[in-house]
């Protein structure tokens, strides 16, 4: 019972909070909506036992991907009064096909097409079932290539962010050069300097 | 005769005239001359020895293949020789005419440029007209119809920066085309029914054939040899320019005197007559046939004849002339008397050669005038050339003992003979004929040759008669002008001709007259109580009244008669017809398919029109291509949806 | 316990919001970002309940691959806008338009 109440709850919060998303005026706005869009969903995953991904999400997303996107409005100087004007021609259409879309998905779902009428009730899970644990062991041994190549696929990520935004020579940039940096030796910032001791006056 | 003999006579002209052609510089103008006259003569020698061989030595005749051009599903191409009286006939015409008119080239063409280039044609032509008549079989026949047109097309157009000499040629072998639309039809029809090209083949199938009949319209057949005979002649009519394919033989007076003579006189439009007559085996199993040869026949020959009253220029009349005399030999044709015809073909080669070649005469002394109401009394200035032309007039016009008399009036006899539907009306055409023919013969004689000197100031002072290059020709084809009637007896009833042509003993108008034969004095004499030659005679005195006696009559009658003088100015509107009606309609017809068909279809709308539909539904498609990113993502959700759509559609 | 329907209704709903968002949106380029990222949910909303109902771990580990796909590209994304941004001093998506055929 309990946890079907607050399915409902966090449910509608999160679809409050899609909802706030597209149609906030303020960048800023939707970003904080989709925080909190993230949050609810970390919540609801959480009901269904997926406890570890509930807590990724937040930490992954909320914490690092949301906050790029944060620190990417207010770094741009975005000019707000343009942002105010209202909705496009083709709102309607747009909002026909989302229609359809739903009435599709609705149509492969609740008309017991594709067998989900079977899937009526989950199996309850044992009592020292770890959910962080069986991932883990999954993902370690059946699925550790993809596991590689995500981790590349995330380096070639930084690879290309900075490859992209990074600068060289703007001017007035001052620029470390790593190289000289590391092949300092001390003679050139110290000098060891001797002198007499003095009496306390 | 050997094989080798005959190769000879074929071929040296075409080498003579080749090394004409392509001599220039390194033969020089007298080379030329001499290498074809030379070509010429040993083709006429050829000619005679074959002919002594077949008539003298009684040897059989020569039918053999000298070569296989090609075989295509049975069928054998080749080239082959068929030499039998009638072939043998013809070559000696051919050869003896064109050695006249080459030696009169010598001196008519003397100061004309295209000198070498003139006589080469006439020697290809001598060639191409060999090739025709000893062919064995269609197919080289066919080739040597073509060669003949084509040399034809060249030497009237021969002078070939006038306009009306370009116009004249191609006339003549655009109509030469059309009578060749219905010959190679007849070949074809040959082909089919008797499953070869070869004479003695399709002969000796002809009786099978003549059974058959063909279903032109449904459900009226049609007989099958009457459709190919036909056809055949239709190829004949354009060669032999009968009506309605006549309109070219005017319009070629065009080309130099010696052609008109060569080739519009004596040989070329033969080739009609000798297919006729070669193709009798087939033509006698269609009485349809022939009595359509007759009727087209005797009509060209009076009509014709009218036409040649009204005519002013000297070569125009003698064109009208042939006309005629060839609608002479067609309805000897017709009415079966092919023997006659030919006859009537080979007095005919001799005396109106010899009377082109007169005009020419007169026309050189005359400084190239052609207008006879600018000529008269020439007879004294030129006596030779005068007492020659006199020759070949009268026997145009059948006097008594000169060779045309026996020719025309035996044709005339023998259609009068003959049984078939149009036979009458032929008779009648031919016999007033004889009255129009005695008229524009005479008209033309008095007003070049006799009266009042009619020249102007400037032909009075340049005229000069011409040398005996020109002159000897003439008298060379007097001679047999004169002469060779008498060879009617063994020519026409002696069984000359043998299995050359084949007659069908009911329809044999020749052998009736053979039976009442009772020589040729006898003929001579019972002219003397028989029509035409009082019609004749009638026609010379009209002639000689209406030009010497009382030349104003001639314009009274004139201005009376206009429409009549108007049809006949006109030529009946044949020319007329085809230019204004048939030509602009094809044209026009031409015009449409070009714009509708070519132009607004095949271009527009194929190719320009996919063309341009392509690039307007690009222009369409381009829209798509917004730059905006939102629209793609748009697009790419829409197409996404769709798809999810007809998942389920069809699941 | 919570119908399987229940929960795919519910990511049927963010699919289709984030959907609406997409072309709804016409001025700011991050927006369009941020309803990926809601799109991307879904899905992982779709997977989270399988896994649950099959009782098979597979459809958590691809969301765990899902995750990080979407921080790279939403990583790359921003830079790209960041790039935009200097060059063009506007987010305004109607004036971004350089990428037409």
């Amino acid at each position: 019972m309990l946890p079907l109440i607050l399915f409902y709850v966090f449910a509608t919060i999160l679809v409050g909070a899609a909802v706030g998303v597209i149609s906030s005026r303020n960048p800023v706005y939707s970003a904080l909506y989709l925080v909190l869009c993230f949050v609810t969903s970390a919540a609801i995953w959480m009901l269904m036992e997926a406890e570890f991904l509930a807590l990724v999400l937040v930490l992954v997303y909320v914490g690092a991907v949301m906050v790029l996107f944060l620190f990417v409005v207010m770094m741009l100087d975005i000019d707000l009064e343009q942002l105010r004007a209202g909705f496009t021609r083709f709102a309607w259409l747009g909002w026909i096909i989302a229609a359809v879309v739903v009435v599709e998905i609705a149509g492969v779902v609740v008309t017991h097409r594709l067998g989900i009428d079977v899937l009526r009730a989950a199996a309850p899970l044992p009592a020292n079932y770890s959910n962080t644990t069986q991932l883990g062991t999954l993902l370690y041994t059946h699925y550790v290539y993809p596991f590689e190549i995500a981790a590349m696929l995330l380096l070639v990520a930084i690879v290309t962010a900075i490859a992209l935004t990074l600068r060289h020579h703007r001017p007035g940039l001052k620029v470390q050069d790593v190289a000289r940096q590391v092949a300092v030796r001390a003679s050139e910032r110290v000098r060891i300097v001797q002198m007499e001791t003095e009496e306390r006056e | 005769m050997s094989e080798t003999l005959l190769l000879a006579i074929a071929l040296l002209p075409l080498l003579a005239a080749l090394l004409a052609a392509l001599g220039g510089k390194a033969i020089g103008r007298a080379g030329a001359a001499a290498v074809t006259i030379g070509a010429v003569a040993l083709s006429f020698i050829g000619s005679c020895v074959v002919m002594k061989d077949l008539v003298v030595d009684h040897a059989p005749s020569f039918n053999g293949t000298v070569y296989t051009w090609l075989i295509s599903d049975g069928l054998h191409i080749q080239v082959g020789f068929l030499v039998d009286h009638l072939s043998a006939l013809m070559m000696v015409v051919v050869t003896f005419v064109s050695l006249c008119v080459h030696v009169y080239t010598l001196g008519y063409m003397r100061e004309d440029p295209g000198y070498q280039r003139f006589f080469a044609y006439i020697c290809l032509f001598t060639f191409s007209m060999l090739m025709l008549v000893m062919s064995n079989n269609f197919m080289q026949l066919f080739f040597g119809w073509e060669a003949v047109g084509v040399v034809s097309y060249l030497l009237i157009g021969f002078w070939y920066t006038r306009p009306s000499a370009i116009f004249a040629s191609l006339k003549a072998f655009l109509v030469n085309r059309v009578g060749d639309l219905g010959f190679l039809l007849g070949i074809a029809g040959v082909l089919y029914f008797t499953g070869s090209l070869d004479y003695q083949s399709v002969f000796a199938a002809a009786p099978a054939v003549a059974g058959k009949s063909v279903m032109l319209i449904s459900g009226h057949p049609s007989s099958a040899m009457t459709l190919i005979c036909i056809c055949l002649f239709i190829g004949a009519m354009g060669k032999s320019a009968q009506m309605p394919l006549h309109v070219w033989l005017p319009d070629s007076m065009e080309g130099p005197t010696p052609i008109s003579a060569l080739i519009h006189a004596a040989t070329m439009v033969t080739a009609g007559i000798f297919m006729v007559a070669r193709m009798s085996p087939l033509f006698e199993y269609s009485q349809a046939a022939l009595s359509f040869v007759l009727v087209i026949g005797a009509s060209t020959a009076f009509f014709m004849g009218l036409l040649g009253i009204v005519a002013t220029d000297i070569k125009r009349v003698i064109a009208y002339s042939t006309l005629s005399q060839l609608g002479y030999m067609t309805a000897g044709l017709g009415a079966s008397a092919y023997s006659a015809a030919i006859f009537h073909l080979m007095t005919h080669a001799f005396f109106k050669a010899l009377l082109f070649l007169a005009a020419g005469a007169v026309i050189i002394a005359m400084h190239h005038e052609q207008d006879m109401r600018k000529m008269g009394g020439l007879r004294r200035r030129m006596p030779v050339t005068y007492w020659t032309a006199m020759v070949g007039a009268l026997a145009l016009i059948g006097t008594p003992f000169f060779s045309g008399f026996f020719s025309k009036d035996a044709l005339i006899e023998l259609v009068h003979a003959s049984h078939l539907h149009g036979a009458v009306y032929a008779y009648w055409c031919v016999l007033l004929s004889v009255f129009v023919t005695a008229l524009y013969t005479f008209r033309m004689m008095f007003l070049t040759f006799h009266g009042p000197e009619r020249l102007d100031h400037h032909a009075r002072e340049h005229f000069h008669d011409v040398g005996w290059d020109m002159k000897g020709p003439l008298v060379a084809l007097a001679i047999p002008s004169l002469l060779a009637g008498y060879t009617i007896g063994p020519v026409l009833f002696g069984g000359y001709f043998g299995d050359s042509i084949r007659v069908f003993p009911s329809q044999d108008v020749v052998g009736q007259l053979g039976r009442e034969w009772a020589g040729s004095l006898h003929f001579a004499l019972h002219a003397f109580v028989s029509l035409p030659l009082y019609i004749a005679a009638a026609g010379v005195l009209t002639a000689w009244v209406f030009v010497l006696q009382k030349p104003q009559w001639g314009d009274a009658v004139r201005q009376r008669l206009v429409l009549l003088n108007r049809i006949l100015a006109n030529k009946f509107y044949f020319d007329w017809f085809n230019e204004h009606v048939l030509v602009r309609a094809t044209r026009a017809l031409g015009t449409a398919l070009w714009r509708g068909g070519d132009q607004a279809v095949i271009d527009g709308m194929a190719v320009n029109g996919s063309v341009g539909s392509i690039g307007r539904l690009a222009g369409v498609a381009r829209q798509l291509q917004s730059g905006f990113l939102y629209s793609y993502a748009f697009w790419m959700i829409i197409g996404l949806a769709a798809l999810l759509g007809w998942f389920l559609i069809r699941v | 316990m919570i119908p399987l329907e229940y929960l795919l209704t519910l990511s049927a709903i963010l699919f289709a919001l984030s959907v609406a968002g997409i072309f709804l949106n016409r001025k700011n380029v991050l927006l369009l970002l941020m309803c990926i990222e809601l799109l991307l949910l879904a899905a992982n909303f779709n997977f989270i309940a399988f896994s649950r109902y099959l009782g098979q771990l597979d459809g958590q580990i691809f969301v765990f691959f899902v995750l990080t796909v979407a921080a790279a590209e939403s990583a790359i994304g921003l830079a790209i806008v960041v790039v935009l941004f200097r060059d063009r001093r506007t987010i305004n998506v109607e004036q971004l338009n350089r990428l037409e055929g």
